[in-house]
């Protein structure tokens, strides 16, 4: 189990002064499937991504990432992950172009420029790409934000909370952005408090709970944990998404950003 | 520490110098206080103060280089401070780079920021009629005690950053550094002062920092307060280097 998992985690604990946070936490993440940690605000979520980024030490138990301890070996970790936070970690003051190739430049790769163009490509920011970071709206910073996260390809790439505060257009983009670095082999531990979104992404889901993993699964045994469904007929109503997206336009943006996506689609077709 | 130490460095200092030359406000505000300190006292005060030399601005100027420095690293630990909170530190102690570079970038930073900001409180003095003789060594002189005088005080700004918990916070503890060279032999001689007060103001290091760099300018020997002044800022250094390191262990583990 544990040569296969990218992940490894066993007994973890932390505690912050008198709050003892995680009291033995417990998961293995297969290589090349979409993990969801599933919490309450303050269950711990957080912690358990920084620990693992090496941000935090963890008070006792194990944690393995790409094969490697992240305690005693913090720099083979680093080399083979990326953290894309709970606020997008941006540059404000650097376009978008600059913060791409910033980071480029600092995991030592060759041509940062081709790299950043290619992503910004990619995540349909070419047009704003010299623009200033802090006029971006929300959903650009995110995407920039996992645009820089997948700078060198690595392996394990931890997403906490990647949708928080997005429109449904802009959450839909981040979930089709993590469906297609999944099945380019990459592991991706996603963290999220959208239950819906983990049912759309996950492979498997742990619930944290007062400091513990109490349900661990796919998304269909899960709900074996249930009575079995019951059949009901009910009148089907669209949610206020489906009226939503259906009236904006599930990909219709406005003016300049819609043909951004179309530019995107373009480029996709050709890959 | 990684092999990557000064690559790393380089690009994160590259990418803070952006953050002045974009907003060169910094500089300016930065520039501006001990500029206005500079026209209120030789314009306004000087007349009244009898500092036994013949040019109060060339008096005063070494005093005016300390202010503009405290003042300029506030905005070192306020840059610090915002990418404490944006999240971005945390980002490049999640990659593989050498992690102290992060902090090295910012204090590169700040000495350049601080020169630029002393080259502009030197050139308005010219203009008001400071004149020194000084060689080429004592310029050096000069330069290499305000650098040491920076770096001393950069990492005071790393410490106020790094702890902060909120912006004012992070640039308030500059302060009572900027208030410091009133208490001092920068703007008057330190003889009219009473007892007590005179006694604090010939041992803090303000004092000796001031009157070593205007004997420099004056061309005169300058003594033992050369060597006071620099076992204050290599003191300073030191101390507020090795506490900078302790809260940054604390922030990242």
């Amino acid at each position: 189990m544990t040569t296969d998992s990218a992940i490894h985690v066993q007994g973890l604990e932390k505690s912050y002064k008198d709050l003892h946070v995680l009291r033995g936490v417990d998961f293995d993440v297969a290589r090349g499937s979409i993990f969801a940690l599933l919490g309450s605000n303050g269950a711990g979520k957080t912690t358990i991504v920084n620990i693992l980024s090496t941000l935090l030490k963890a008070d006792a138990g194990t944690a393995s990432v790409n094969g490697s301890d992240v305690a005693m070996q913090a720099a083979n970790v680093r080399e083979s992950i990326s953290l894309t936070g709970q606020f997008a970690a941006v540059d404000g003051i650097l376009s978008g172009r600059e913060n791409l190739v910033l980071v480029a430049r600092l995991r030592h790769l060759e041509s940062p420029g081709t790299i950043a163009d290619d992503l910004l490509d990619r995540f349909s920011l070419t047009d704003a790409s010299a623009r200033k970071v802090s006029t971006y709206s929300g959903g650009m910073r995110r995407r920039l934000d996992i645009a820089m996260s997948l700078i060198g390809n690595p392996p394990v790439i931890f997403l906490d909370e990647p949708t928080a505060g997005l429109d449904p257009q802009a959450r839909l983009e981040v979930w089709q952005t993590v469906r297609k670095l999944a099945e380019n082999g990459t592991t991706v531990l996603l963290t999220t408090q959208y239950l819906d979104e983990a049912e759309q992404l996950a492979d498997r889901i742990a619930i944290l709970h007062e400091g513990r993993i109490i349900v661990n699964g796919t998304l269909a045994e899960l709900k074996q944990l249930l009575p079995p469904a019951k059949v009901e007929y009910v009148e089907k109503q669209p949610t206020l998404e489906n009226v939503f997206l259906a009236i904006v336009g599930a990909d219709g943006r406005n003016g300049a950003a819609g043909s951004d996506r179309a530019s995107a689609r373009t480029s996709e077709e050709q890959r | 520490m990684s092999s990557h130490f000064f690559g790393d460095t380089a690009v994160l200092t590259g990418r803070s110098l952006r953050h002045i030359t974009r907003s060169l406000d910094t500089i300016i505000t930065t520039a501006i206080m001990p500029v206005a300190f500079m026209l209120l006292f030789v314009y306004v005060l000087g007349g009244a103060i009898d500092t036994g030399s013949d040019s109060y601005v060339n008096y005063l100027l070494p005093g005016i280089l300390l202010i503009t420095i405290a003042s300029g690293i506030a905005y070192t630990a306020y840059r610090l401070f915002l990418d404490m909170q944006s999240g971005i530190f945390e980002r490049f102690q999640s990659m593989p780079i050498a992690r102290s570079s992060v902090l090295w970038a910012h204090v590169l930073t700040s000495l350049v920021a601080n020169l630029i900001s002393l080259v502009v409180v030197v050139l308005v003095a010219l203009i008001m009629g400071f004149r020194s003789g000084a060689g080429v060594l004592a310029w050096l002189a000069v330069a290499g005690i305000l650098i040491l005088f920076t770096l001393a005080l950069t990492w005071l700004a790393v410490i106020a950053g790094l702890s902060a918990k909120t912006v004012d916070g992070a640039s308030a503890f500059s302060y009572p550094l900027i208030l410091l060279p009133f208490i001092s032999s920068a703007f008057v001689p330190t003889d009219t002062m009473p007892g007590p007060v005179r006694a604090f103001a010939e041992h803090q290091p303000v004092t000796s920092i001031v009157n070593a760099i205007r004997d420099l300018f004056a061309q005169q020997p300058v003594g033992t307060d050369i060597w006071i002044a620099l076992a204050w800022c290599v003191g300073t250094l030191v101390v507020a280097y090795s506490f900078a390191m302790v809260v940054y262990r604390r922030r990242i583990s």
